[in-house]
């Protein structure tokens, strides 16, 4: 049994089902992020296993240990939020020792362990400083420090870089990344913003209408997105639209063309079968690849490093990423030309 | 031209407020006659009846207030926390003092809490004593709630109260150590505004015939010349030094001292 798990999840507002059969099993020390557009139900779920929230059915197990009736201040699960709520009248270090004073621990102790607290955010002198003398950086640094200091079981992260600029944001990600491995933490982080997801996460959930749509590792996610939802989420597709001719050797037959992957294909001859394609799968020109497709250029954006392309073909428009070469320069709007795939980079969606 | 007419609407205004006031404090001043003194205000300082008034009034204000802040944070905090769609309701039963004249209460008070009823607090003098106390809670209800509630729409309390519980608190530690220190300003203009409500209060302690400061004002009003208008003006000083006092706390402390 995994060290912290979620069985069969339900909650509902009203009406509304919001988290419908969620099933998820984290090991100990795992960094899991859920992912997903706001509403899709990822907070909440977060807010069940804090407790402050109660699913309407289902089971949380920590440690083998079911916490499902038990209140949040019973849980030992450590949280920080995305307005960091640190406490405005307490200093700090009162802020950071908190948890430890409501806990009882001893004095001294309790200034070691929030001195030791500082020194892992970096931030080991402004313990009597105020809240509003920080940024807003250092404020969740503090809020994560305070949340870690008792020594919780789990650590839930709830859009924490949401409301700071973007290079902090992109820092304290991986601070946060580095602190969580030091501490062997099991963590759950929820955002909606992939890159967050795929740059620290062990595992990544992306959910959508209340259900996990795909578990797995941020490379399987961006690789082989199981649904179109979860394509379309993670990373930029594009899709074309067939209807599989042979499932044995994966011939499917496009609006004006005609494509083989060479693998065989678990759906019924004739099915509608959509194929999806990254950017960076895309090749300008043929003989890169196993299948090429005629394809009118319709966009070009020069994006640095990269170019990004738009090519039509056979009534459905693909993204495509070239690397700037200065001796190669980009092909101009409207060309005729011809875009090759490997067979292998072609995504098959389970959802036709 | 504008400029002119709002400088005189203001000296009108003011002359309105302070003119009363000066003829009250010259008046107080006259005692001795063909020359100003202080005979009034000594009169009025050695009686001991002042004294003894006063400080049962200042004592029941203290206790008023203490009840008051037991009451309504708690109260103001879990409306606004649990069940914001009754705060229509609450708000507007604590403007009820507001509009239910004191006399009114007291009289339903006394009916409720006789010597021939369940619970006869006005068989003793501690019992009345607690039954005038929570009247004056409930004059000041008005007051005191609408300063909590917008002390504590000041801060995230359901954010903040999330926080310290997952930090394993209770809700008698967030009360204390979180909600209550984060609307203490607030707190404290809804307890001096308490102060001055209870210190001048008649109607109440009259009836339930305890010796409070308003009754006190009263029958040395019908009674002597120059020493209310003594009286009074120590009044306006004590409530003038309460408004001082909030100004000074609110400065004192220190995590809002810069406006973020």
């Amino acid at each position: 049994m995994a060290f912290l798990d979620l069985s069969h999840l339900e909650k509902a507002f009203g009406a509304m089902r919001v988290v419908k059969d969620f099933n998820l099993g984290i090991d100990k020390g795992e960094f899991v992020s859920f992912l997903g557009p706001s509403g899709c139900g990822k907070t909440t779920v977060l807010r069940m296993v804090a407790g402050f929230e109660r699913p309407d059915s289902g089971a949380i197990t920590v440690d083998g240990k079911d916490i499902t009736g038990l209140k949040p201040n019973q849980r030992s699960i450590g949280m920080v939020f995305q307005a960091y709520a640190l406490f405005p009248n307490l200093t700090v270090a009162e802020n950071v020792g908190f948890g430890l004073k409501v806990a009882g621990v001893a004095k001294a102790e309790a200034a070691e362990r929030v001195a030791e607290m500082l020194a892992l955010i970096g931030l080991p002198d402004l313990g009597a400083r105020y809240p509003f003398q920080l940024s807003g950086g250092q404020q969740q640094r503090v809020a994560l420090a305070r949340a870690l200091a008792p020594r919780p079981q789990v650590l839930l992260l709830d859009e924490p870089l949401s409301a700071l600029d973007a290079k902090i944001r992109v820092s304290l990600r991986t601070e946060i990344r580095e602190i969580q491995q030091r501490l062997g933490i099991t963590t759950i982080f929820v955002t909606h913003d992939q890159e967050e997801a795929l740059s620290i996460s062990d595992r990544i959930v992306v959910m959508n209408g209340g259900i996990a749509e795909q578990t797995g590792r941020p490379l399987e996610i961006y690789n082989r997105p199981r649904t179109r939802f979860v394509a379309n989420f993670v990373g930029t597709l594009g899709m074309l639209e067939g209807v599989l001719e042979d499932p044995a050797t994966g011939r499917v037959s496009l609006a004006e063309d005609e494509v083989t992957l060479g693998r065989a294909i678990e759906r019924p001859a004739g099915a509608a079968i959509t194929l999806a394609l990254r950017p960076e799968a895309l090749h300008l020109g043929g003989g890169r690849g196993d299948i090429v497709l005629p394809a009118r250029v319709t966009e070009v954006h020069f994006l640095g490093s990269v170019i990004r392309i738009r090519v039509e073909t056979g009534g459905t428009s693909l993204s495509l990423d070239t690397f700037n070469r200065p001796e190669t320069p980009p092909p101009p709007l409207g060309s005729q030309t011809e875009v090759s795939i490997a067979a292998s980079d072609v995504i098959v969606l389970d959802d036709a | 031209m504008t400029r002119l007419w709002s400088w005189g609407a203001l000296l009108i205004g003011i002359a309105f407020f302070l003119m009363p006031l000066y003829g009250m404090t010259e008046f107080s001043l006259k005692m001795r006659r063909g020359e100003y003194s202080f005979d009034a205000y000594a009169t009025v300082l050695a009686d001991p009846r002042f004294q003894a008034t006063f400080g049962y009034s200042v004592l029941m204000a203290v206790l008023t207030i203490l009840c008051g802040v037991l009451l309504v944070v708690p109260t103001a905090f879990w409306v606004r926390l649990k069940l914001p769609g009754l705060r229509p309701w609450v708000e507007f039963i604590t403007l009820l003092p507001l509009v239910i004249p004191s006399i009114v209460v007291v009289f339903g008070y006394i009916r409720l809490y006789n010597t021939s009823s369940w619970l006869p607090l006005t068989g003793s003098v501690t019992g009345t004593n607690i039954l005038l106390m929570f009247g004056y809670t409930v004059l000041a209800l008005p007051y005191m709630y609408r300063a909590v509630d917008t002390g504590l729409r000041t801060i995230d309390v359901a954010t903040l109260t999330e926080a310290a519980q997952s930090l394993g608190a209770g809700w008698v530690t967030i009360l204390a150590r979180v909600i209550l220190p984060n609307v203490l300003g607030a707190v404290l203009s809804g307890a001096f505004l308490t102060f001055a409500i209870v210190i001048g209060e008649f109607t109440m302690a009259a009836l339930l015939d305890r010796p409070a400061f308003g009754p006190y004002m009263q029958l040395l009003g019908a009674n002597r010349a120059y020493e209310p208008a003594a009286l009074a003006v120590i009044a306006f000083a004590i409530t003038w030094a309460c408004m001082g006092l909030i100004q000074l706390v609110t400065r004192f402390s220190k995590h809002n001292r810069v406006a973020r």
